[in-house]
């Protein structure tokens, strides 16, 4: 049930069963986006989605009609449209929910980003922990096809549309999209060397758009109402309602379609229901890669792509972790740096090694073998991850690192006075 | 913006003016400014995965990779900032995290990458203070051992097999912290052994069975010598410690082969320490081979070729097609000149005087020399390709077809009978049926009806996209010869291979196919082994001189008699398959075999065999020697020095590297057996005789200072019409592979073990 703060555009179908079939989907507004996209020219579209000021809600933030636009109009070889929905950010939950209750708004985008750039192929690469949701597009893909919202002469129009899934194997690093291409063309995950960008050389060497599942799903909503329309739901310069995942220490963990400007403290106290366990300690704002906010930081800020900045952290996927004051930042960082030493492609050396060494040493620390030494050692050697990598997977595990021992080093330096954790021995029976 | 295409920046406060599309790390070496980097590899694709050539360039927040970067103009650079040595301190030190400091024992220790690049731009101490990961260490193939714990995973070796020799039997295997390089196979290689992986691996993870822990790269003098294998003249610098070669390899990329070696350049050396490597002279005492002095064997000889002199007995002569230039030359003298005859011959395998004959009579003898050095092959527009098979017979050649490939958008025109490696290179391909490359080449000449061939291309230049995967084998097009003729035509400055399938009139119709292609037409014949083409050069022919003169010319013979002052026979004598079939009617004397194993290709009755007197220097007790009379043992082409023509035709110097304490050279046993039949031929000295060659062999007179300083230089004998009695049937190509050579491979121990352990045959590796 939706909470009275939500604003639903992307989820609006969320709580409809019947959304997931073709026919439930046309009930509520159900392509009548593509209807009208295929009556528009191509950069009719485009001009819209720019109005909008729709951000990329993969992480990095990047404005969609600008990327679109990047397109090269005439082109020799094909091009094509791929979705990202490798959703694999810890803290980010969002993207399944789309593809599981509304899996034709996705189609119904895609469709619309084809008819934009040009491109005839589109390709939903879904990561492959998502198995159970590959049966759901499959099935959305199969019923568009029938229909004529998909494949040859998109509803007797003279444009074309194929589309088809394709499964990770469960590699955080295939979320990035160059990753994700080598991916997709059976390769190796292991991101491209950038230039070029796929908007000029992305699948088998064609112009290319990725876009995350949550931005496609948004294209149909603003076709179909406006750019202005989109646009006035949330601020200026990043349009839009954006799906929050909310989690961690928190009552009422879910996820959230809020406006973007939205008041952290408001989501974490009237929709979160107030911090589980013990008072506010931190917050990671948008996926584990963001830098962590804490108490104070965090509950003023608004949740949008420049206030968080300014903060020095991201917005990021929209995976908001609410962090109690019970809980060890040491163990946190360890916990952290665990899953990016582990997701590491390992193509190049500084988060290959960097992310290895990071957990070695706070692992020891944690377990009470720490140095004072250490932490500087930590530190320095987390920034020298920091953009000195070849993806942002480095940067990823660098940034939440850095955060933490800057704004919580009391705990590691507390951690040499009383070893082993002093956290967990407080709290052992709370 | 500058009008041509060069582009101006700064480096380190430096202008600097450099082609456009240069990478920076390129930019940066080519005004000395050294930037430190492991993954990159000139010529191979980029990684940018080491991370340790990053620089700062001007309005870019971040450090960039100076290995991907290409140079823009205006472009402000810093290599030697606060930043930057930050960065490489720390990047090195990631790079010793797991790295084993086991330098003491590791056989790359003292040429090191990682251990330069620590020296130079390291710390001093390192601040990881965890568990290293251990694994065991891999045994792939009998000569590749790879340690995973000192990998620095650059990728090198993985892109070498794959780009560079096509082989593709290198990946990467895992992610993070656990990935590793291993075999595509699983758990051992299915490759040419070629070694290059381990050559150019940074650090000691690839590791060669045939050298490992034998001896630190300190305690060996590096001798440049040429490889005594295939036709192709690599040099392979040889590794040498108390006169025994312990490896080989070319670092130093020191000849016209650069770094590259194959299996039997970088692990074939090993034939001269074999056990069964003849120690002493030989004689058949009461029928059997009896150990003897060198002064006994020599005088017997000397004595028993006089009597058969007095006799008028007939003498022939079998020359070497490993030997220097300086022996046969000497050989072909003491034939002419000391035993008077002109039955002397070799074992030929590329018909090269009616190619130089076919020459003389079309305009290509014009400016520049109508043959092609191996490197051209680098840089050619086109290459026509009939017969022969690079890939296992003449593999730098292939490398440099691969690497103009790659690197120059060489054409490649294959005409064959077989589905060659090189097919995948081929811009076209068209297969006859066997015997049937003759027949082609005079339809493409314009002399004949055309042949049946099912012809195929890969895609157009869509192929290239990605360096990093094998290309796609060549599908099946339509057109037939009259398409491949067609594209052929269009092409200018062609480069010609062909292989033993074409001989005598064949290459009189690939010249005059040459002649009609547009610019300027050359060719590489290919010849089996080191020195074959010297062989022919020094007129190991019945009926031709040094440098391809007619024995029959009064004037080209007085010039050598003048020489010599001495009478030489003016009638063209026997080649091999006619004193072969003389031996059988005991119509030969005696035979004189120096590094050659005739009876192999004519066998002949062992009975008629014994009426003859047969004398057969060589290293091997060879199907020949067990039949002789007296064996010579000689020194093997790592144990001399002089000079040496490859396939192309290119002289190149070799040095004596290491030492056989029972043999003697060819050309002392050569110059000693002339003294005691009573002809003083001076010093074996090879300055000397090579001083005669250059001299008054045609073609031959090039820069020795050229030579000294190791480089090639193209010997083009070309003499107006060559008067060659024509023998086809003469030209056979042993079909040598990579891992079989003659009588030398198989003494190796390094090429037999590889060969015990394969699991594809040398034609079914692909």
């Amino acid at each position: 049930m939706a909470h009275p703060l939500e604003i639903r555009v992307v989820s609006k179908r969320f709580d409809d069963p019947s959304a997931a079939t073709l026919k439930g989907y046309l009930a509520s507004d159900g392509y009548k986006a593509l209807e009208k996209a295929l009556k528009m020219k191509p950069e009719a579209i485009i001009e819209e989605v720019k109005t909008s000021a729709l951000r990329g809600r993969g992480g990095a933030g990047f404005p969609t009609g600008l990327k679109w636009s990047f397109i090269p109009r005439q082109s020799p070889k094909p091009k094509y449209v791929v979705c990202n929905a490798d959703e694999s950010e810890p803290g980010t939950c969002k993207d399944r929910l789309i593809m599981q209750f509304d899996p034709f708004s996705l189609l119904e985008g895609m469709a619309i980003a084809g008819i934009a750039i040009g491109a005839e192929r589109g390709f939903i690469y879904v990561r492959g922990e998502y198995r159970y949701l590959i049966d759901i597009l499959d099935r959305a893909i199969a019923e568009a096809y029938d229909a004529g919202y998909l494949g040859k002469k998109l509803r007797g129009t003279n444009f074309h549309f194929d589309l088809m899934t394709h499964t990770g194997a469960g590699a955080y690093e295939c979320g990035e999209e160059s990753a994700l291409l080598e991916s997709l063309e059976g390769k190796r995950g292991i991101p491209r060397i950038k230039p070029p960008f796929p908007a000029t050389s992305g699948l088998y060497g064609c112009p290319t758009v990725i876009n995350n599942v949550e931005t496609l799903a948004s294209v149909p909503h603003i076709i179909l109402n406006g750019g202005e329309w989109f646009l006035k739901l949330g601020l200026p310069k990043a349009g839009g309602v954006k799906l929050t995942c909310l989690s961690g220490h928190v009552h009422n963990p879910g996820v959230y379609e809020l406006p973007l400007g939205f008041p952290m403290r408001r989501l974490i106290e009237e929709i979160g229901g107030g911090v589980q366990g013990g008072a506010l300690k931190a917050v990671v704002p948008g996926g584990s890669s963001t830098p962590l906010l804490n108490a104070e930081e965090a509950l003023g800020v608004n949740l949008d792509f420049d206030s968080v900045a300014k903060l020095g952290s991201f917005l990021g996927s929209g995976g908001v972790v609410v962090v109690n004051d019970r809980t060890c930042m040491v163990k946190f960082a360890k916990r952290i740096i665990h899953f990016y030493r582990h997701e590491s492609c390992g193509w190049c050396v500084p988060c290959r090694e960097g992310t290895n060494w990071l957990e070695l040493t706070l692992t020891r620390f944690h377990l009470g073998g720490g140095r004072s030494e250490d932490i500087d050692v930590m530190f320095d050697v987390a920034q020298s991850i920091l953009g000195r990598t070849l993806c942002a997977l480095g940067d990823a595990a660098a940034m939440p690192t850095i955060s933490i021992i800057q704004k919580w080093r009391q705990e590691f330096e507390d951690h040499l006075a009383g070893r082993p954790c002093p956290y967990e021995r407080e709290f052992a029976h709370a | 913006m500058p009008e041509n295409n060069s582009v101006h920046l700064t480096i380190d406060g430096r202008a600097i003016t450099v082609p456009a599309g240069t990478l920076l790390i390129e930019a940066c070496r080519a005004v000395n400014i050294e930037v430190p980097c492991f993954c990159y590899y000139p010529n191979l694709s980029v990684q940018a995965a080491c991370r340790m050539c990053l620089v700062e360039i001007e309005k870019m927040p971040k450090l960039q990779t100076a290995c991907t970067v290409p140079v823009a103009e205006g472009m402000v650079v810093r290599t030697d900032t606060p930043t930057v040595h930050k960065a490489r301190k720390t990047t090195n030190e990631f790079l010793l995290t797991n790295h084993p400091l086991d330098c003491p024992v590791c056989d790359k220790g003292g040429e090191c990458e990682l251990q330069d690049m620590t020296l130079t731009y390291g710390t001093g101490t390192g601040r990881f203070d965890e568990p290293k990961r251990h694994r065991d260490e891999q045994q792939w193939s009998p000569v590749v051992f790879y340690d995973r714990p000192r990998c620095i995973l650059c990728y090198r070796c993985v892109r070498v097999c794959g780009e560079g020799m096509d082989v593709w039997a290198l990946g990467v295997g895992n992610r993070a912290i656990l990935s590793t390089i291993l075999p595509n196979a699983g758990d051992h290689l299915e490759c040419e052994e070629c070694g290059m992986c381990i050559d150019i691996c940074p650090v000691g993870a690839l590791t060669s069975g045939a050298y490992r822990y034998k001896t630190r790269p300190w305690e060996m003098k590096h001798v440049g010598a040429i490889c005594t294998f295939c036709g192709d003249g690599c040099r392979t610098t040889l590794g040498v410690r108390n006169d025994r070669i312990i490896r080989g390899d070319n670092r130093d990329a020191s000849g016209i082969n650069g770094e590259f070696l194959c299996i039997k350049g970088r692990y074939g050396f090993d034939f001269t320490q074999h056990a069964e490597r003849l120690k002493t002279p030989l004689a058949r005492i009461d029928g059997e081979l009896k150990p003897v002095s060198w002064a006994q064997a020599l005088e017997t000889v000397a004595r028993r070729w006089r009597a058969i002199q007095q006799q008028g007995g007939r003498f022939g002569v079998i020359g070497s097609t490993r030997a220097l230039n300086e022996e046969s030359y000497q050989l072909q003298r003491l034939a002419r000149q000391v035993l008077g005859t002109n039955n002397i011959d070799h074992h030929r395998s590329a018909d090269l005087p009616t190619l130089y004959d076919a020459l003389a009579g079309t305009s290509a003898t014009g400016s520049a020399p109508p043959l092609a050095a191996a490197a051209s092959l680098k840089t050619a527009s086109a290459v026509l390709l009939v017969g022969g098979d690079p890939t296992y017979e003449h593999p730098l050649l292939a490398w440099n077809v691969r690497w103009g490939y790659r690197l120059s958008g060489t054409r490649l025109y294959v005409l064959h009978h077989r589905e060659i490696k090189l097919r995948r290179q081929a811009h076209r391909m068209a297969v006859v049926a066997e015997g049937a490359e003759g027949a082609a080449v005079r339809y493409l000449a314009g002399q004949g009806g055309a042949v049946a061939a099912r012809l195929s291309a890969v895609g157009p230049a869509e192929e290239k996209r990605y360096p990093q995967l094998p290309p796609p084998d060549p599908q099946p097009i339509s057109g037939g010869l009259e398409e491949f003729k067609a594209e052929l035509e269009k092409e200018s400055n062609v480069v010609i291979i062909f292989g033993s399938e074409l001989r005598g009139d064949d290459i009189r119709a690939l010249v005059a196919l040459g002649g009609r292609l547009a610019g300027q037409t050359r060719y590489i014949g290919l010849a089996d082994h080191s020195n074959s083409h010297g062989a022919a050069d020094m007129g190991l022919y019945p009926d031709l001189l040094p440098g391809y003169e007619s024995v029959s010319d009064a004037a080209a013979r007085g010039r050598f008699e003048a020489l010599w002052g001495a009478r030489l026979p003016a009638e063209a004598g026997l080649n091999q398959r006619e004193m072969a079939e003389a031996l059988d009617r005991g119509e030969l004397a005696a035979l004189y075999v120096v590094g050659a194993n005739p009876l192999r290709l004519d066998p002949v009755n062992p009975a008629n065999l014994r009426r003859s007197f047969l004398v057969v220097q060589d290293l091997f007790l060879t199907e020949t020697a067990k039949e002789a009379d007296i064996v010579l043992p000689a020194l093997a082409a790592y144990e001399k020095t002089g000079t040496l023509t490859n396939t192309c035709g290119e002289v190149q110097a070799t040095r004596r590297a290491a030492a056989w304490p029972g043999g003697k050279s060819d050309l002392e046993i050569i110059h000693a057996l002339a003294r005691l039949m009573g002809v003083d031929f001076g010093r074996p000295d090879p300055d000397r005789v090579f001083a005669e060659i250059r001299a008054h062999v045609k073609g031959y007179n090039v820069s020795v200072v050229q030579l000294a300083a190791g480089r090639s230089a193209l010997a083009v004998p070309l003499n107006g019409a060559v008067p060659h009695r024509s023998a086809p049937h003469l030209i056979r190509s042993n079909h040598d592979t990579l891992f079989s050579d003659g009588t030398l491979g198989r003494y190796s121990h390094a090429i037999n073990e590889v060969m015990e352990k394969r699991l594809l045959l040398p034609g079914q590796a692909r």
